[in-house]
């Protein structure tokens, strides 16, 4: 699979091959991503960062991403001051910013404006995130930080924990790590667990997939705990929230009976599902998986875009 | 009133127009709201046979419509909703065409997407866009979205 000039709208977009070079591009680009060397790939690129929703996190990764690589941004980034509060179309917009550069990356509030985008726009359009459908970038930053963890991506057990349902940058994960042949134990709230379309999704794949009720049973061989936001909005009432929440925080005694080589990943930016006393801990990865998103991103655009350059 | 002999209502032959045979039992009405229901023109006659004996299927529904030869999307929402009906073309009495329903890969602007948030329920020039990932029974996927669809009926405009 060709990358340059390509969308990438959903993890699903890519098969193994093109989610290797990426990672392997990325491990390249991380003395790059940390300042220490320059790279020219992007020179002259001019890529908009049309974010439709507050994101600031995604937003400065991939401005950090474009500009390491000597590109330069267009950046929207206050929904408000755009023509799109004067009842202009979404699609309208988007023709009009992928006219002005030569790469779009849209974050946006609906599910599936990704996929509008790409249709629309004549130039490779990445998804930052639409609504609550899909996030590829982050599910590849996911993949790079366990590489980088555990040494390789293939038969590893990783716990996920957390809002299975909803959370449908989860769903990609799984998808990705399901590709790769990874063992998952699934633990969530008998309210939030993963639906039968995504196990769907993955059955002719290499992976397996089991769930547990029992976090510390589930933590006691692991190899990664992945764990997810669990949102006020799922649940009926504040005392239910606050009693499931509460029994799924990561903190010290949670990760007693881990092996030491455990390691914690979250999307960020987290709601107290761990504490912080586990940050100073050696199973703490979700910094260091925060700055993985900027080498990840910049060997996507690499590819993405630098053919050319 | 003039008085004679009950005379026993059949379905009766038409000239022109199409006839659906093996509608699933109690669908028929919901197939002449999508062949276009009270938007047929007054030249129209619409006979349904409902609860009919049935060999293939034990029972099934009939619909006859007068000189309308539907549409595509009319015939992919008959696939959708009534997957065993078979639609014949008739014109001057006589059968021209007769075929199963046939589902396509893609079903575009014929249902709503269930997800509210889906793009394609905002303001956006865009019809809806449906890939038919199983056939039986059918599941469909919104090209946008994802989401996954199971019961057309209630996603019918
Ligand atoms: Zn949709």
């Amino acid at each position: 699979m060709r990358l340059a000039g390509r969308d990438l709208v959903a993890i699903e977009d890519l098969d193994r091959p093109a989610i290797e070079e990426i990672l392997e591009a990325a491990r390249a680009l991380v003395p790059a991503a940390e300042g220490g060397s320059v790279r020219h790939t992007l020179e002259g690129r001019l890529v908009a960062m049309a974010f439709f929703e507050p994101s600031t996190r995604t937003r400065l990764s991939f401005e950090a991403a474009v500009q390491r690589l000597g590109g330069r941004c267009l950046t929207i980034a206050d929904p408000a001051a755009t023509s799109l509060r004067k009842g202009e179309t979404l699609s309208d917009t988007l023709r009009m910013i992928s006219s002005y550069s030569d790469a779009l990356i849209l974050r946006h509030p609906n599910s599936g404006a990704a996929r509008l985008a790409a249709d629309l726009s004549d130039r490779p359009v990445i998804n930052a995130g639409d609504g609550s459908h899909q996030h590829p970038t982050q599910t590849l930053t996911d993949l790079a930080t366990i590489q980088e963890a555990c040494g390789s991506l293939v038969g590893r057990r990783i716990v996920i924990l957390g809002d299975l349902k909803y959370g449908r940058a989860v769903h990609s994960l799984i998808w990705a790590l399901a590709l790769f042949g990874n063992e998952m134990v699934l633990v969530s709230p008998p309210s939030l667990r993963l639906p039968e379309s995504v196990r769907q999704r993955v059955r002719h794949l290499a992976g397996r997939i089991r769930e547990e009720d029992d976090l510390a049973t589930a933590l006691a061989d692991a190899d990664i705990l992945y764990v997810t936001r669990i949102q006020r909005e799922r649940f009926p009432d504040e005392t239910e929230y606050r009693r499931v929440a509460g029994s799924y925080r990561i903190d010290r005694a949670t990760l007693e009976g881990a092996r030491p080589e455990l390691r914690v990943l979250h999307p960020l930016p987290r709601l107290g599902e761990i504490a912080p006393e586990v940050d100073p801990t050696p199973h703490a990865l979700y910094f260091r998986q925060a700055f993985l998103g900027v080498p990840v991103r910049m060997a996507l655009m690499q590819s993405i875009l630098g053919g050319g350059a | 009133m003039e008085a004679g002999p009950a005379r026993e209502l059949k379905i009766t032959p038409i000239r022109n127009g199409t006839v659906i045979d093996h509608i699933p039992d109690g669908l028929a009405l919901e197939v002449l709201r999508i062949v276009g229901g009270s938007r047929l023109g007054r030249d129209s006659t619409v006979s349904i046979a409902l609860h009919v004996r049935s060999a293939k299927q034990g029972w099934k529904d009939i619909l006859k419509v007068e000189n309308v030869e539907i549409s595509d999307r009319a015939a992919n929402a008959i696939a959708l909703l009534a997957p065993t009906s078979t639609i014949s073309i008739i014109r001057d009495f006589a059968v021209r065409e007769k075929h199963p329903v046939a589902l396509p890969d893609r079903i575009d602007g014929l249902l709503r997407c269930p997800n509210l948030e889906c793009i394609t329920n905002q303001a956006e020039p865009i019809e809806s866009s449906f890939e038919v990932i199983h056939r039986r029974p059918i599941r469909l996927r919104c090209r946008y979205c994802d989401e996954p669809v199971t019961d057309f009926l209630p996603q019918l405009p």
